[in-house]
């Protein structure tokens, strides 16, 4: 079954196999193949006005001239901006569809978050200038800071940590040297199996062991078998909330009362936030420590893999804790930097150290600030009530056709969990969300969480439109069914991509990680073998 | 909201399809007694992007820019002139609104990009292998350390630090130390002309797991890395080397040809732009290819599709903690993909050529500006040997000079007494980097106000 497009134009049939026709240049009309700069630049050519090297001159470089060809290669702007252009176009991106990766919340970037971002009062202020000299900035700091201490009921936030994973280390740090400072050394950090894997990663960095928190069959944590567990040896519990099976923990305070009695600390991986901004307060639920992505929830640009951001909220027991440098409000609204020198006469001796040279991810900030701004307490609360409707919408348009191994255990929230139960036997997820490329979608997160055998974890965020969905929902059907079916042309998709499936044995076996061929000087560039010619 | 497409009849809609009377009911698996039962008080209501726009602009203009004055900064955020097209070929939404690179059929340009970045960085750090980045310099460093602390299997616990390493880092890798019980050896720099080699060296041994160097260093001044990898490696010990300038690379001899096993920086100063202390990028290499199944962070690699074309592919994931967990070799997740990106097109667009222009320009006025400097009375200039940055003596506290400079509208430096808050002995320090968006104009506006306030 194929959906008609809005133009009317149908695909005759399932796709089975290519048909390509090789052309001189191995282009294939608007799909052009790029080389890397390597192959086509030179190391005597610059897209920048500079003078030349002058010759013969002294310098104060000690001896330390550099006198062998670095070997980087040089474009002409032209050149530059088509090669980048060209590449730009074999990425899919949320610009271009639905970008459902479970967990990851791929949500609508605002281009007016961009503009804001380089003004120059933000875009062009250096980390050390004199405080008076960047006031404005400070302030965007502190807005931002209240705004995520007030949405999530917390009592302070470090937002220094530069994303997400690099903030669950500071909410660790700041749970083992609060346990520190009471002379309580614990060695255990509790982590569900359905958990990110940063989680385990950060609680092992952090110096702790690691044990796996139990699940019911409705995919929550089982919080008798939790209870049972905690005891003098358990530093903290780290629980995603909503979790990675798409559902709210509906113990989580019960969770969090336990964990205090027993003298531990609740960590809550906020990457799910999304689902309930607006709608619940983790500290309403006796979290300790929370980090936040404001490149998931408040729609700052994923990039290609970052930059992220990660500010923490912390619990009042933990706040005394907070790594430098941060920023505080005088009685007379003036807004400061506590760093190293200063930080005794902010109260905040205490301070178990610094995650980075300077104050955070301020570009993040201007963004994320200006998405809250536009949002509103209002249009936030509007946000988690969207993306939890999209999700289930999602959930319950599939549910017939495809497993929801946790459909029973209430609506999911923002994001919609399947598995491969029923799939023909050599049939895969992975070839299933190969196939979806083909239909024009980014796949869905795959075989995650791994307690789900075939996972399918589909969040589509507040920012798809019913028509959006709708045409994703008859692409997953589609593919569903086919590989139901067993159909075996699955195996091969996708088809219409820029590369067919690509070798990953082959790139981990003898692995190339750089370009290791000479560089032509000028003249001439070295030959492309690119292009399948 | 003009973020949110559906409609109230689609969301009707929707309700009916799922067979829920109203969004209340998929909100039920939350506590009643949590459940927030209108927007929350104490925060503004939506906005237009007009209302927003000028809010954000009214703080923004809170700033001194730092175009918009004579501006001498550096110590790990450098300020050099971008080529517009970067910031174009950033904002293209292909790049800007991508995710990490997991679907790589369709993620070429990203990956295709990142392998050229490595490329780059490797060359430029006389390296084997780069990574796909770190979030920024201070941690890169400080996941050098943890990897160095891997290759000697947890048998050597001494991390031997340069006094004249950046304090930020050092203060990151002190706190990050707390928690693993790696011993740090620190110091602080002495105001000499030349770092002090000697004594850096004396304080390896047996137990010594990687000595960390900065180069060009924290007060500007730069020494040859041999005499420190010889001497490291004839202990056992590898040698971490820290660049923070990328553009000085143009000019001095790079940290791998020197031996340094493992070099690390701050990337920002091209194509990122100074953005009050972030994002920035984390460059991460290795000078031997035996080193790379130890490195954290993503690796993009090259390989071939189904039909043979050429294709790249993120690998070596066995190492990360999405497949590896508690047992990787980091927790990083999210890097500084975008930034890579403006780092790789800026230096595309220099070019060898271009960068070896850039760093004799930078080099040249900063040659131009010690002299005019050590001219006014009460300065002296300390380094015997500098790049685009050096230290100058004030006789008294920089910070005040700083500060006063700052009121008149000149951004002078980065005081030690800034990075040092606690030595009494470097409060008359301050350091002055010069860049190609240095006029000489500038100059001589920081030298006659330095002359008037030393006066």
């Amino acid at each position: 079954m194929n959906a008609p497009n809005k133009s009317g134009w149908k695909p005759s049939a399932p796709v089975t196999g290519d048909s390509d026709s090789p052309t001189t240049t191995g282009n294939r009309a608007l799909m052009l193949e790029e080389p890397l700069i390597f192959e086509i630049g030179r190391t005597g050519t610059t897209g920048v006005d500079l003078p030349p090297v002058p010759e013969n001159t002294s310098n104060r470089l000690g001896g330390m001239e550099r006198s062998e060809t670095i070997g980087l290669p040089g474009l002409s702007e032209p050149e530059a901006v088509r090669h980048y252009t060209r590449l730009s176009r074999q990425n899919y991106a949320i610009d271009l569809g639905l970008f459902p990766l479970g967990s990851c919340t791929m949500k609508h970037n605002p281009r007016l978050n961009e503009k804001v971002a380089r003004m120059p009062g933000f875009a062009d202020v250096h980390p050390l200038q004199p405080a008076d000299t960047v006031r404005g900035a400070l302030e965007v700091v502190s807005e931002l800071a209240n705004w995520l201490v007030t949405l999530t009921g917390m009592h302070s936030v470090a937002m220094s940590p530069k994303a997400g994973a690099h903030g669950e280390l500071c909410g660790i740090l700041c749970i083992r040297a609060a346990l520190e400072a009471r002379g309580d050394a614990r060695k255990v950090v509790l982590v569900p199996e359905s958990a990110h894997g940063t989680n385990p990663a950060t609680a092992a960095f952090a110096g702790y062991e690691v044990e796996d928190i139990p699940a019911t069959a409705e995919g929550r944590v089982d919080l008798e078998k939790l209870k049972a567990r905690l005891g003098p040896d358990v530093a903290a519990v780290m629980i995603t909330n909503p979790n990675t099976c798409g559902l709210f923990e509906r113990d989580m305070k019960a969770i969090s009362d336990a964990v205090h009695a027993a003298g531990g600390f609740v960590y809550c991986d906020g990457a799910n936030f999304n689902a309930i901004v607006g709608k619940v307060r983790p500290g309403d639920l006796g979290v300790d420590a929370m980090h936040i992505n404001l490149h998931k929830t408040f729609s700052t640009p994923h990039g290609g893999g970052g930059p992220g951001s990660g500010p923490v909220v912390l619990s009042e027991a933990l706040s005394p804790y907070a790594p430098l440098p941060f920023t505080a409000k005088g009685e007379d609204g003036t807004v400061h930097l506590v760093e190293e020198e200063n930080a005794g006469e902010w109260g905040h001796s205490d301070a178990f150290g610094r995650m980075t040279a300077f104050h955070g991810q301020m570009g993040m900030f201007t963004r994320a600030l200006a998405y809250m701004l536009s949002h509103g307490a209002d249009g936030l609360a509007q946000v988690a009530e969207d993306a939890v409707l999209n999700a289930n919408y999602i959930l319950r348009s599939l549910d017939d056709l495809l497993l929801a191994p946790y459909g029973e255990s209430g609506p999911c929230m923002h994001e919609a969990l399947f598995g491969d139960e029923g799939f023909a036997e050599d049939i895969s997820t992975l070839d299933l969300a190969k196939a979806l490329i083909d239909e024009g979608f980014h796949p869905m997160t795959m075989y995650f969480p791994l307690v789900v055998h075939g996972a399918m974890l589909i969040e589509p965020t507040e920012t798809e439109s019913k028509a959006g969905l709708d045409q994703f929902i008859a692409a997953l059907r589609s593919v569903a069914e086919r590989a139901k079916a067993g159909d075996d042309s699955l195996k091969a998709a996708p088809y219409f991509a820029p590369r067919r499936r690509l070798d990953e044995t082959q790139a981990a076996r003898k692995p190339v990680l750089a370009w290791e061929g000479e560089l032509a000087p000028a003249g001439k560039p070295v030959a492309s073998e690119i292009g399948g010619q | 909201m003009r973020y949110l497409p559906l409609t109230d009849a689609d969301r009707g809609e929707m309700l009916a399809k799922i067979g829920a009377s109203s969004i209340d009911d998929l909100f039920v698996d939350v506590p009643e007694e949590a459940r927030l039962d209108g927007p929350i008080h104490d925060l503004p209501m939506h906005a237009s992007e007009m209302a927003v726009e000028r809010h954000m602009r009214a703080l923004s203009k809170k700033n001194l820019a730092a175009a918009d004055a004579p501006f001498f900064l550096g110590a790990g955020a450098y300020r050099h002139h971008v080529p517009a097209s970067v910031d174009h070929i950033i904002q293209r939404g292909e790049f800007l609104t991508a995710y990490t690179p997991y679907q790589p059929e369709i993620a070429q340009g990203t990956l295709q990009m990142l392998f050229e970045f490595q490329s780059q960085v490797a060359r430029l750090y006389g390296c084997a292998v780069a990574n796909a980045s770190m979030y920024d310099g201070s941690t890169a460093c400080w996941e050098a350390i943890a990897m160095a602390g891997r290759i000697a299997r947890g048998k050597r616990k001494k991390v031997v630090l340069s006094g004249a390493l950046h304090p930020h880092y050092a203060e990151v890798i002190r706190t990050m130390a707390k928690f693993t019980e790696d011993e740090i050896a620190d110091a602080q720099p002495t105001l000499q002309g030349s770092p002090d080699v000697d004594g850096l060296v004396s304080r390896i041994d047996e137990d010594t797991s990687c000595v960390v160097v900065q180069y060009p260093d924290i007060l500007g001044r730069l020494c040859d890395l041999e005499k420190i990898t010889e001497a490291a490696h004839a202990k056992g010990a590898l040698v971490i080397a820290v660049n923070l300038e990328p553009v000085a690379l143009g000019a001095i001899k790079s940290p791998g040809e020197m031996g340094a096993d493992i070099v690390v920086g701050e990337g920002q100063a091209l194509g990122v732009g100074l953005q009050f202390g972030g994002p920035y990028l984390g460059l991460f290499a290795v000078r031997d290819q035996k080193h790379v199944r130890m490195m954290p962070g993503r690796l993009c690699g090259e390989t071939v599709d189904a039909e043979g074309k050429r294709g790249f592919v993120l690998t070596l994931s066995t190492r990360e903690q999405h497949i590896r967990r508690e047992k990787a070799t980091s927790n990083i997740c999210t890097n500084s993909g975008l930034c890579a990106l403006a780092f790789n097109v800026h230096m595309t667009l220099l070019g060898e050529e271009g960068l070896r222009r850039l760093a004799a320009e930078n080099h040249r006025l900063a040659c131009i500006a010690a002299d005019k400097l050590a001219q006014v009375p009460g300065v002296t200039v300390l380094n015997d040997h500098f790049f685009n940055e050096f230290t100058i003596r004030l006789g008294q506290d920089a910070r005040e000079v700083v500060r006063k400079l700052a009121q008149d509208g000149i951004l002078a430096g980065v005081s030690l007494g800034r990075l040092y808050p606690d030595a009494d002995d470097l409060s008359d320090g301050l350091l002055v980097t010069l860049t190609e968006t240095t006029s000489e104009e500038d100059i001589d506006a920081l030298c006659a106000a330095l002359k008037e306030v030393l006066a």
